[in-house]
């Protein structure tokens, strides 16, 4: 694999947890993280689907409020729209 | 508008609605009232009365004072020339920014620290690049209050010889101008005047070209009649202002810091933005996790408290206050007060009363208990 090709683990592999919030506006998706997180296990990926663009800036914002890590943020292929990953820190 | 702005207006609307432009009687009365406004206006801004000009609004000012420096530096050979600007400045710099980016102008963006500071380095860094014709850095921000480091960026534009355009709309008649700018926008009614009066000024020694038709008003640079009964309102308001300056500072500040303190007390799940001690007095930011910031206005405003939001479900664009985006602060559930000169002790702690049970309220409503205990 090229330095070019690589992808950090948590962008390839699937996350423990999808939570789809397409369509929902804020507070709504991160209302959802907020309520799911504790679901996986601490240090397991969960992932929030949204197309809200306040979530652009809320999800890491609220990750950094509550102490979790936020990983990134992709395009998703099939909409428009995003998906973020969080690492369940505690 | 202050009361002795208010009457003000009303006196000269009965004496000075005549062209300032005319040789009559009438005319050249209003023409020397309005040298006197502008005078007075120069000597509140430490600039000369031929530096001033006055626009329609502060809107207008701003965008005549960026598109007129973009144009005067326009080049055949040499191109259209390249603009910084800082991520949190008002939209109506951003959009003159992107109206001149439409005709070729490059544009650079640049981010800010949490509070919403400039970063120093990184505008200094933008400035610094090759035909880049001009620079626009805020006095103060208009949304979360957080005062910027005109000085630092105003010695990095004059070591590399590009203009500094300030905005200075948020903080003129508030705290003293900065030292250091080339050309400088302010609006009246952010002051305490009537509506329908901006401020530009010019130096002398900056290059400017009118981006507007020919005309020959205000030293040829805002075409049409001036609004001379709104400008002489404008006046009698920063007049009133500047004197007050000192003691309203220190009122509003120790009000919305009242506010800033006890509202972590208070409220669960609340984040205060911008800087705490180098801000406008006035001004306090904050998003309450869970809510949604367009619900917690209209509770708030039936509650009698007139707040601003900087929410997406707020806007009319349906997006997020850019300023808080560029601050990577939350933009949900975001109320922006903005204290007015007269503001009484007892309305801030009755709004700090009802804010709690609002946000408890609104929290409850939408079923966001396990969301409290989850995160």
């Amino acid at each position: 694999m090229s330095p070019r090709d690589a992808k950090p683990a948590w962008a390839t592999q699937g996350p423990a947890l999808s939570i789809d919030a397409l369509g929902k506006k804020c507070p709504m998706p991160i209302i959802m993280l907020a309520e799911r997180i504790g679901e996986v296990p601490i240090g397991d990926v969960v992932e929030v689907l949204a197309d809200d663009p306040a979530t652009r800036t809320d999800v890491p914002a609220w990750c950094g409020l509550k102490s979790h890590e936020f990983l990134g943020a992709a395009d998703i292929a099939e909409a428009t729209g995003w998906a973020f990953r969080v690492r369940r820190s505690y | 508008m202050r009361p002795v702005a208010q009457d003000a207006l009303l006196a000269a609307l009965e004496d000075g609605w005549a062209d300032p432009a005319r040789l009559h009687r009438e005319g050249r009365q209003a023409r020397l009232l309005l040298d006197q406004s502008r005078e007075r206006v120069a000597a509140a801004f430490g600039c000369r009365p031929d530096e001033v000009s006055f626009a329609s609004s502060g809107t207008q000012a701003v965008h005549l004072a960026v598109l007129g420096a973009v144009a005067a530096r326009r080049s055949a050979t040499r191109g259209p020339g390249h603009v910084v600007v800082s991520a949190v400045e008002h939209s109506s710099v951003l959009n003159a920014a992107a109206f001149a980016e439409d005709a070729g102008t490059t544009v650079t963006i640049t981010g800010v620290d949490a509070h919403g500071r400039a970063d120093v380095e990184a505008f200094g860094e933008a400035v610094r690049r090759d035909r880049t014709v001009l620079a626009c850095l805020q006095s103060a921000n208009h949304e979360v209050g957080t005062v910027q480091p005109v000085p630092e960026i105003a010695e990095a534009c004059r070591a590399a010889r590009v203009p500094l355009f300030v905005d200075a709309a948020a903080s003129a008649g508030r705290m003293p101008v900065p030292e250091g700018w080339s050309l400088l926008a302010a609006s009246g009614h952010k002051w305490g005047g009537p509506p329908g009066v901006g401020i530009m000024a010019v130096r002398k020694t900056v290059r400017w070209k009118a981006p507007l038709p020919a005309d020959n008003r205000e030293g040829k640079r805002v075409p049409g009649f001036p609004n001379l009964p709104a400008i002489l309102a404008a006046v009698i308001a920063l007049e009133a202002a500047d004197a007050d300056q000192d003691a309203a500072d220190r009122k509003l500040r120790r009000l919305t810091g009242v506010i800033r303190e006890r509202l972590p007390e208070l409220v669960a799940d609340c984040v205060v933005h911008g800087d705490p001690v180098n801000a406008l007095a006035h001004i306090v930011t904050f998003s309450c996790l869970y809510i949604d910031g367009e619900a917690l206005v209209i509770e708030l405003d039936k509650a009698g408290f007139s707040v601003s939001s900087g929410s997406a479900c707020a806007s009319d664009t349906e997006q997020p206050s850019h300023v808080l985006a560029a601050m990577g602060a939350l933009t949900h559930g975001n109320v922006r007060v903005s204290l007015p000169a007269d503001t009484a002790e007892d309305s801030v702690i009755a709004f700090l009363d009802v804010l709690p049970d609002i946000v408890s309220r609104l929290r409850g409503s939408v079923g966001s208990a396990r969301a409290r205990s989850g995160g």
